[in-house]
């Protein structure tokens, strides 16, 4: 099915990126203005070339930042996306019970982000909390404000209550869209569970799984608020995130050249790796 | 639950059920403690409200600095929504039926907008609108947050259009349509599924998003998200009000849900999304 070559078609595009320009390429354009400069307050800026760069490709506490940050993004990828997978083969298909499922689902991805961040620092509270509470009466040793591993399970169970929907709901949208003919098929041939996930629903699903991976991949590398809210960044510098550490830079300290350069090497970075999933996951679909 | 029982299995009905359940806990904790009082939420641990009080609320509704705060938010999302659809349908029509010079480049590089910290635009967009006067306005925000939304909804409606056969497109234009007619009267009730999915998601992103929200504005559109923060910090937690101002949060998207659940449910038929 190719589609007809059409260069009329920019006027179509153009209010998108007239739009996209104004609200992207503008301020991107002061970031990179900064990243090479110097000030010394007031409005006198001062050429520093690549000198900002420099320091943060060397600074420890970024590559401790950045290690964090992609230890985290794995862990997230690694449980949402199966258990995303398995939620979506679980839900009924049709009715009333469907359509309670889905609206209970959606719920945790339109609460505000510092919100989410709220009910978890509650809800873990060993005074106040039902699962800090609960957990300390069983005996476990938790508090996720002076234990850095319980800080990174409650940071990670948190991401997995408000986002692991996104991926069940996008999984279930692709599922919906299989013929029934195909499981009939699948019946007549013996087909076993395994191999109708494996054949029929699986490939079926490739394309909301490729935005599902997408979107919990670049979201959990910008994670900012949840984890801010709920501890801080703490304890120490346990779960200071790429973001926090960014923000903590332009607006705590008012480091505008390292803030900028740094802003620039994480753009880069998040552009570099969803752009290996995207060529890697079209690929695969190309050749069934 | 009988009927899912027979059809799928008790299995798949015991996972849904364990998975709602893990999801709905932490809301029940903040809605109970929406309705205790202070001493309250400090003093005794109950799993469901002993006096229940409706207190916590009516500081909130009876307050404008606090439910404006929602005002607020309801305006800069609905303006957002509408303008990321609006300019995200045609250009969507575009990538789905033609191919034109650095179509896969422009594709690829509205996603990247996706994909750009929040955090690193914050700044520059403080001065960008300062400098424009747009500070502290709605539109500003709703501006600001097409940065994310304005792709997605590209790519999300691309999807949708891509399932239409293009035999409709042609059948219309023998038919004497002019391109705006043929658009508005057969394309969008066509993939008018695929609209209320993008708008959902619009809806979202721009109602969760606090970062730039509350870096854009300081009293006139302040987000409902901001306010809370700050009522937090200056009187010293007040818990219940907290937890009232959160539960009042979910309603908003509740709703919306509720409304777009057939769109969902009758199952993005039409493609690959």
């Amino acid at each position: 099915m190719d589609k007809p070559l059409n260069n009329r078609a920019w006027f179509l595009v153009l209010p998108v990126l007239a739009l996209v320009a104004f609200s992207a390429v503008l301020p991107l354009m002061t970031v990179v203005n900064y990243s090479v400069q110097d000030t010394f307050g007031g409005n006198q800026f001062f050429w520093a070339g690549l000198e900002w760069f420099e320091e943060v490709i060397h600074s420890d506490r970024i590559r401790a930042a950045l290690g964090r940050q992609i230890l985290f993004s794995a862990i997230i990828l690694a449980i949402e996306i199966p258990l995303g997978i398995f939620v979506a083969l679980n839900m009924p298909k049709k009715g009333v019970w469907a359509s309670f499922c889905l609206v209970l689902m959606a719920l945790p991805l339109l609460i505000p982000w510092n919100v989410v961040g709220t009910i978890w620092q509650v809800f873990g509270r060993v005074d106040i909390g039902l699962l800090g509470y609960a957990l300390s009466s069983l005996g476990i040793d938790y508090n996720y404000v002076n234990d850095p591993i319980d800080a990174w399970v409650t940071v990670i169970v948190m991401d997995v209550w408000h986002w692991t929907s996104l991926v069940a709901l996008l999984c279930y949208a692709g599922l919906q869209s299989i013929p029934d003919a195909y499981y009939q098929a699948a019946r007549i041939d013996q087909a076993s569970r395994w191999k109708v996930f494996r054949y029929i629903e699986l490939p079926k699903m490739q394309g909301v799984l490729l935005i599902a991976v997408l979107l919990r991949f670049m979201d959990s590398f910008m994670i900012y608020t949840e984890p801010f809210v709920v501890t801080g960044g703490g304890p120490g510098n346990a779960t200071t995130f790429l973001s926090i550490d960014l923000v903590k830079m332009a607006v705590g300290q008012f480091d505008l050249g390292p803030a900028a350069a740094f802003s620039l090497i994480y753009f880069l970075v998040i552009l570099l790796i969803s752009f290996v999933f995207y060529t890697v996951m079209t690929k695969e679909q190309e050749t069934p | 639950m009988a009927a899912v029982a027979e059809s799928r299995g008790r299995g798949a009905a015991v996972v849904m059920v364990l998975y709602l359940l893990f999801l709905m806990l932490p809301i029940y904790w903040l809605l109970t403690m929406s309705l205790k009082t202070n001493r309250e939420i400090l003093g005794v641990f109950s799993l469901w409200p002993q006096n229940p009080t409706l207190a916590n609320y009516r500081t909130i509704l009876t307050d404008p600095s606090w439910y404006m705060g929602y005002v607020n938010s309801l305006i800069y999302v609905v303006m957002n929504t509408v303008i990321s659809i609006t300019v995200a349908l045609p250009a969507a029509y575009a990538f789905s039926r033609y191919r034109f010079l650095g179509d896969k480049h422009l594709f690829f590089w509205l996603l990247t907008n996706r994909m750009a910290p929040a955090a690193v635009f914050a700044l520059p967009f403080f001065q960008l609108y300062s400098s424009i006067g747009l500070f502290d306005t709605h539109i500003a925000v709703a501006l600001a947050h097409c940065l994310f939304n304005v792709p997605l909804a590209v790519w999300i409606l691309e999807g949708f259009m891509s399932g239409v056969p293009r035999e409709i497109d042609e059948t219309a234009y023998i038919d004497g349509y002019s391109f705006p007619r043929f658009f508005v009267k057969i394309f969008m009730p066509l993939i008018a599924s695929g609209i209320g999915v993008a708008a959902f998601f619009c809806f979202m992103f721009s109602w969760v998003e606090l970062l730039l929200s509350r870096t854009l504005t300081s009293v006139n559109a302040k987000p409902i998200a901001a306010t809370m923060t700050r009522t937090v910090s200056a009187s010293g937690l007040d818990w219940g009000v907290l937890a009232a101002a959160g539960i009042l949060t979910i309603i908003p998207g509740a709703l919306v849900i509720w409304f777009v659940r057939n769109y969902i449910a009758k199952g993005f038929a039409l493609g690959r999304v």
